[in-house]
């Protein structure tokens, strides 16, 4: 607009009219401009925003999935979930910790050890990651949080479903238990489902194996809110999908009687069918008991069961090796048959075999003995000769076949599987030459030989069926397994001396004669030395000798077949073949058996349960536990 | 014409009084819709304001230019003294206060102040003899009249109505023929004081707002939280809307200020894309109404007023909408006709009367002798 004459009324006219127009021009280029920025954020962006403002309006809260049921064969739950009320924290959310907590614990009369375990909870915990209070409470305790809630930010009181084990610490070792997500699992996937709170996962045995099958599908409640977190409706709710239930193969009204009868004893009892190879109990006492575990366990149980001697911790079943002993004379004498021994062939038994200046003891003086005496008597002089003669390679491959030393693909995190010895795995093992004196040990079931119970009772089902058969501890039809590749009189022999040991005079079984009419139990006793030779009895507990037992009933038609351990219970036909027998005796008589075991019980002091429960508070009181000082357990 | 409507009610401005009441009506129902579908509390007094207002800009429009001319300097001259009224009892009261309570409304007289400074300078420009429109004599007083309102409105402190003040003197001078060479100049010299401007004319939640609106995600619950609310209303709208009294976003107060800066969000989730465009094709009409009124104006005077005036509404929705979208920092600016507030719509009802009698008032070509 520079000009240098004077500027005229009509030039400015002219002016404004062009500059009007500029000034339009400019407002239909904003117009433009607010149209496409409109047309990217509501079209373009259309599905973005949509999605945040249904986040904004819609509250998502995980409903934890129920888990599946454990059923036995029968169809009776093993473990099941049981409807309660919970308290949880919320770290992120709580005011003041100690005060939270104080007040929290007269709410719900928490004990010390509760107390402990959530501290020590809470200083681990994520902010994210809720803490368990108390579950399996009544709905006054829950009632009297609530109606506290406001002045306690961070506690979150709910209504949810606990895992429940009605069988208590008799399934301990063969389902696990349930706990917790860790903080480590959580980073791992950042499953929301996770860390809801009642959400648990298996932690051990069964529980852990099959998580995917009981996990399930969790619901949502979805609930629309305002922005300051008013709920305004519910929306649908989505409800759970609870996990499948998994049939074992177990028979759980056995596997109970079996953990009881244990009684105050360490040990397994292991109780395979013998048409199928199902495994119908598999108990191992002492144990733990899983609702406490699941319900997160207090630093003083977990301490009380970690330093007890009879280790609760560990499944004897499948982790515990014990030598077999004489349990293992059976399998021996098919070996020698099969190996073209004469079994009516005698041999001199005087209370001993020499082997050059060493002396190897029998338990007695049998005299002329065959093998079926052998066996009924459990003379290890015949063994040893016998043994000696063949020696112990030929005996091993048998000895595999029947199962022992062998690993089962069964759904157990921890298994040990034993040894069975011969020249080749000492010189791998320890470089040395298998000598004549670890053929006469280890055909007694003595020096390096291990198994585990599993295995002896799999080895006694195998010898009593003449089949292969194989453990199973789901329940599923499977193919009839193949026959053992031996002379079908040679297993009658045997079994028939195993049939002596219970039922005829002078075997060694004869006192755990089934209580029953028309069946009867064919057994092999075996005592296991645990420090040398002949110091067996007396002594201080550790130092005595295992007792086992296995057998198979009935003698004539086997339907079942079972091995009994008794940790340090002296002597097989004392401590492992009454069991045994009750055992048996269930299957086919429960009052009968159950009368014998309320009469043992009353004795020992109670149920299992109740046993723990007093042993428990003895040991609280014991180490006192308003001033316990305990480390970090890694419970 | 032989028309059966008298003269007095044909003669009315009908087809920009019908626009006006269209768009007063849309944003009385989006404000029904925000609250919940009641007229309580904003909808029904937003419609109530509009026809009062509408009135009084009716009568306005029978005023003639000589009126208006002769009360621009004692209208401007009572805003300033309001402005500095407020000012000195806000010191005194010891906070910020940018209103007068007058017994039955507050008045806010910075926002009177928007039309009053466009009369101002019309008015100089006006006197202003053409010879003089590049020399300093051009220049001076109008900065002078701008300066004093814009500074205290400034201080009060209330950017954004202080740059609608200044942006409507500006535009003034623009239309009267202020060399191009001074504007780009100006322009030239902003850019480069912008960062001096942020760094020392800003308050601390003003450079925090500027921040935010460059990166409204880093802070989403914080500084950008209206910002992202409100392209979530706009974009779960997406084309059609989510339908009337269905929109999430403000029913469930997730969309603060809904009812009033944030008044287009509230629509736009509602009534989507098409609402959104609908609401632009009004404002077009009006300001192509406005601009048509200052182009067919006989006098300067007229011409610059009519200008100014919808330069005026049309920064006030501008800067709201590009605010809203995410295109401006968040000033607080309302919506023309849409947002619910009395002072604003006073002001743009005020303007809209002195175009309405500008257009009724061309008056006659005066020449240079004028």
């Amino acid at each position: 607009m520079k000009d240098p004459k004077p500027v005229s009324s009509a030039q400015q006219r002219f002016t404004f009219t062009r500059r009007n127009f500029f000034v339009g021009g400019v407002q239909a280029a904003f117009g433009l401009l607010l149209s496409g920025r409109m047309a990217y954020i509501a079209v373009a962006e259309n599905d973005k925003y949509t999605l945040k403002a249904e986040n904004n309006r819609v509250s998502l809260t995980l409903i934890p999935p129920r888990r599946g049921w454990f059923i036995d064969r029968y169809g009776k739950p093993i473990a099941t979930n049981r409807a309660d009320f919970r308290v949880d924290l919320i770290p992120d959310r709580i005011v003041d910790q100690s005060g939270t907590v104080a007040t929290l614990r007269k709410l719900l009369n928490l004990s010390d050890d509760d107390v402990e375990r959530i501290n020590r909870e809470l200083k681990q915990a994520r902010g994210f990651q809720p803490v368990q209070v108390a579950d399996g409470l009544d709905y006054d305790s829950y009632a009297r949080v609530s109606v506290r809630l406001p002045e306690l930010p961070g506690v979150s009181p709910r209504q949810g479903f606990s895992r429940f084990y009605p069988s208590g610490p008799a399934v301990g070792h063969l389902l696990g238990y349930v706990g917790v997500v860790s903080a480590e699992e959580y980073q791992e996937s950042k499953n929301p489902l996770l860390i809801t709170p009642g959400f648990k996962v298996g932690k051990d045995g069964l529980e852990k194996a099959f998580e995917q099958n009981l996990q399930g599908t969790a619901g949502a409640k979805r609930v629309e809110v305002t922005a300051r977190g008013k709920i305004v409706r519910e929306l649908a709710t989505r409800p759970d999908t609870p996990g499948k239930p998994l049939r074992l193969t177990i028979d759980v009204d056995l596997h109970n009687y079996a953990a009881r009868r244990l009684g105050r004893e360490s040990g397994a009892v292991v109780v395979i069918d013998c048409l199928t190879g199902d495994i119908l109990t598999m108990a191992s006492m002492p144990s733990f008991d899983p609702n406490s575990f699941s319900d997160g366990i207090g630093v003083t149980e977990y301490k009380w069961l970690q330093q007890n001697r009879r280790i609760p911790l560990l499944n004897k079943a499948l982790q515990g090796l014990y030598p077999p002993g004489s349990t293992l004379k059976p399998m021996v004498a098919i070996a020698l048959l099969d190996l073209g021994i004469d079994p009516a062939e005698t041999i001199f038994c005087n209370g001993g075999y020499t082997l050059g200046n060493r002396r190897f003891q029998c338990l007695g003086r049998h005299g002329t003995t065959n093998m079926a005496d052998a066996i009924k008597v459990s003379c290890n002089t015949y063994f040893y000769t016998m043994g000696r003669r063949v020696g112990y390679d030929a005996i091993a491959p048998v000895a595999r076949q029947l199962g022992l030393g062998q690993e089962y693909d069964l759904p157990f995190i921890s298994q040990r599987y034993g040894t069975v010895p011969d020249s080749a795995w000492i010189k791998k093992k320890y470089s040395k030459n298998w000598s004549q004196a670890d053929t006469l040990n280890a055909t007694i079931g003595q020096g390096y030989v291990l198994t585990n119970p599993l295995q002896l009772a799999l080895m006694s089902a195998r010898i009593a069926s003449g089949r292969m058969l194989t453990p199973a501890i789901v329940a599923a039809k499977r193919p009839v397994a193949a026959a053992l590749p031996y002379a079908a009189e040679h297993l009658a022999l045997v079994r028939d001396g195993m049939d002596r040991v219970v039922n005829a005079g002078g075997g060694t079984g004869v006192a755990s004669r089934l209580p029953l009419d028309g069946i009867t139990m064919a057994g092999k006793t075996g005592t296991a030395q645990v420090r040398g030779l002949g110091k067996g009895g007396g002594d201080a507990w550790k130092y005595r000798d295992h007792g086992l037992f296995v057998c198979f009933a009935p003698v004539n038609d086997p339907r079942y077949a079972a091995a009994v351990v008794i940790e340090h219970g002296v002597g097989g036909a004392r401590a492992a073949a009454p069991v045994a027998k009750d055992v048996l005796t269930f299957l086919y008589d429960r009052e009968k058996a159950m009368a014998t075991l309320q009469t043992l019980e009353s004795a020992w002091g109670g149920t299992p349960e109740e046993r723990m429960a007093r042993e428990l508070s003895e040991y609280q009181i014991s180490i006192g536990t308003t001033s316990q000082k305990t480390s970090d357990n890694d419970a | 014409m032989n028309s059966v409507i008298p003269a007095p009610i044909a003669g009315l401005p009908w087809r920009i009084m019908l626009i006006l009441t269209a768009m007063s009506i849309f944003g009385a129902s989006v404000l029904y819709s925000a609250a919940g579908g009641n007229f309580d509390p904003w909808a029904g007094k937003h419609l109530m304001r509009f026809f009062v207002f509408l009135a009084m800009a009716l009568i306005l429009s029978r005023l003639p230019m000589d009126f208006w001319k002769a009360i621009t300097f004692p209208v401007y001259g009572a805003v300033l003294i309001l402005l500095i009224t407020v000012e000195v009892t806000g010191f005194v009261s010891g906070g910020s206060q940018r209103w007068i309570n007058i017994g039955f409304m507050n008045l806010q007289p910075s926002e009177l102040m928007k039309p009053a400074i466009i009369l101002a300078v019309a008015w100089f420009f006006d006197r202003l003899p053409p010879s003089k429109i590049s020399t300093m004599d051009a220049l001076w007083p109008p900065v002078l009249l701008l300066s004093l309102p814009a500074g205290l409105v400034l201080i009060q402190p209330d950017l954004g109505t202080s740059l609608a003040i200044i942006f409507g003197a500006v535009v003034v001078a623009f239309l009267a023929g202020l060399p191009m060479r001074w504007f780009v100049g100006a322009g030239a010299a902003m850019v480069a004081l912008i960062p001096l401007a942020y760094f020392f004319g800003l308050e601390e939640y003003q450079q925090r707002r500027v921040l935010t609106f460059l990166d409204p995600e880093a802070d989403p619950l914080g500084a950008g939280y209206h910002v992202n609310q409100s392209a979530i209303a706009i974009g779960s709208g997406g084309f059609f809307g989510k339908g009337f009294l269905k929109g999430t976003q403000s029913h469930l107060d997730y969309l603060p200020e809904g009812h009033t800066d944030f008044v287009f969000a509230t629509m736009a989730e509602e009534w989507g894309m098409i609402g959104g465009l609908a609401l632009l094709f009004g404002f077009f009409l009006i300001f192509k109404w406005g601009l048509n009124v200052a182009v067919n104006s006989q006098t300067r005077y007229g011409q610059l007023v009519a200008a100014g005036m919808t330069c005026t509404i049309f920064f006030y929705a501008a800067i709201n909408l590009m605010m809203v979208m995410g295109m401006a920092p968040v000033v607080g600016i309302p919506l023309p006709f849409m947002s619910h507030g009395g002072s604003s719509m006073l002001t743009v009802m005020i303007c809209v009367g002195i175009i309405m009698s500008i257009e009724r008032h061309p008056g006659t070509r005066l020449g240079q002798f004028g």
